[in-house]
Parts: C-alpha cells; structure tokens; sequence
C-alpha cells in the first residue's frame, strides 16, 4: 500500500525491483511506474505474478487473489475505510454522528450505573 | 548530437560547447536546425545503463564508466550526476557523457547493479521508518516508541 503522497491508501503491486530504494510498482489503473520503498508499506496479501506480468495478466491475477475484497475485510482495509469516510463526512453527518455517540454514552453510562447500584 | 540539459536554452548552449571541439564553428556562424527532446521509448521496464563519463577533477581530467538501474535514460543521467557530484564532488558543468548504453544483465560490471540481477531477489527493509502520510500529522513525541521491523 501507499503510505505518502497523492496516492495515499492506494493498493499496489510490487513488480520488479530496480535498486535497493525503489521498485517498479503496478496497478490496473494507473502507468507502471518506479515508487520508492519510502513510499510504500507492505501489506499481507500476496498476489501471484511472474516478474514483469502484462497488464492484463496482473489484472486476471489481482482477479483470482480476490485482493481488494480482502483488503476491505481486513481490518488495515477498514480502518482506511473509516478515516476516508470521516474526512469526507458533511457537517450534517457529522452532526448525526455526534448524536449517535451521545446516545451510545447514555446507554453505556446508564448500564453502568445500574452495575454500581447492584454493588452498592 | 544527444545532450542532456536543463531546458531548452542549456541545451542548445552545450550543442554549441560541444560542436567547437568537433570543428572549427561558432554559434554566431552556425544554426541549429532541430532541437527534439527524446522520450524514453519503454519507461515502464527496468534497464541497466551503461554511462561512460569524461570529468574534470582538481588534478586533471579522467574517464570513468558507471553502471545505473533505472526505467529511463534521463532518471540513470540523473543518477550519474548526483552520484559524481557526492562521491567525486564534481560538479555538471565539468562532466562530459561520452556515450550511454543498454547494458544486457550478462555484460554488466559493477557488483551493484548485478546484486539485482536476481529472478528471486529478497531483502528485508531494515530499520523501516514509516512516516506519517501528510506533514499535519507529525508529532515531535510519540506516545510509543514506533515499530521499525519490516
């Protein structure tokens, strides 16, 4: 995955390594193109490629490894997910939100409250 | 007559640099014809580049081949300069490229480039820093000591 830059949270496949700073990095949608390892934060999934795969065989291939569903599953994925939501909210939904919260804090503080009575 | 240069003007100055010691022509006497940027034909495949340099040192002028990986021609120039100019201190105006080439992985010298020449290359980033995605989320003093390990 990206990790800096304008392709923040982008998900990338390592195709081939030029040096020891950067690899040639792939994706369906964008050009073939070298990124530093500075840039980039190696993510559990695999995917199986031969070293300089075409296009459409690292497509087919992304394809079988099922990546961006995982990605989405897995909780590295969710949490991208999350902070791209929140940035994206309106001050509407961000309102909704806040009174969402404030109702889960009443009803943890009045569970809460019942146990201390229960002690006491 | 291939150059590397700047902009336009730089280049078209170093033509001129160059040509007078091929023969005996100024620019107030000559014309350039056609200046055309080259584009690197396949940027998206890694090459090893060849770069056989002519430079000015304090003591006298030496000839020296560097080998690069790199996806284009102008990114392993770019390289050779910045590398010259830390481990030689030699600045652009005193290179001279003699000639670059495509090197075939069986006709490469140097150890450095050949360490990559590896269908299974492996190796761990060490020490791997990870910084945070935009300048506004960088904190002087972190709650935990970050994990460094791959």
């Amino acid at each position: 995955m990206v990790n800096y830059g304008p392709s923040y949270g982008k998900l990338v496949v390592i195709v081939d390594v030029i040096d020891q700073n950067r690899a040639l990095v792939d994706s369906p949608d964008m050009v073939r193109g070298a990124m530093n390892f500075k840039r980039l934060s190696l993510t559990d999934l695999k995917v199986d490629i031969p070293r300089m795969p075409k296009k459409n065989q690292l497509a087919a291939a992304i394809e079988s490894a099922d990546v961006y569903n995982k990605w989405a599953n897995s909780s590295w994925g969710r949490k991208l997910i999350v902070q791209k939501k929140r940035a994206s909210l309106n001050d509407f939904e961000r309102f909704k939100v806040m009174v969402a919260r404030v109702k889960r804090g009443a009803l943890v503080k009045r569970e809460l409250a019942k146990l201390k009575k229960e002690k006491a | 007559m291939k150059l590397w240069a700047t902009n336009e003007v730089r280049a078209k100055s170093k033509f001129w640099y160059f040509l007078r010691k091929l023969k005996k022509v100024k620019k107030s006497h000559g014309q350039i014809l056609a200046i055309n940027e080259i584009f690197e034909k396949k940027p998206t495949t890694i090459k090893n580049y060849g770069i056989w340099v002519r430079y000015q040192s304090r003591t006298g002028y030496h000839n020296m081949y560097k080998e690069y990986r790199d996806t284009t021609l102008n990114g392993a120039v770019e390289q050779m300069y910045d590398e010259m100019a830390s481990r030689h201190r030699v600045r652009a105006p005193c290179i001279q490229i003699i000639k670059t080439a495509t090197v075939h992985s069986k006709l490469c010298k140097r150890e450095n480039t050949k360490q990559f020449h590896d269908s299974t290359i492996k190796f761990p980033l060490t020490h791997h820093k990870i910084r945070p995605p935009t300048r506004k989320l960088k904190t002087t003093y972190k709650a935990s000591r970050p994990n460094t390990f791959v």
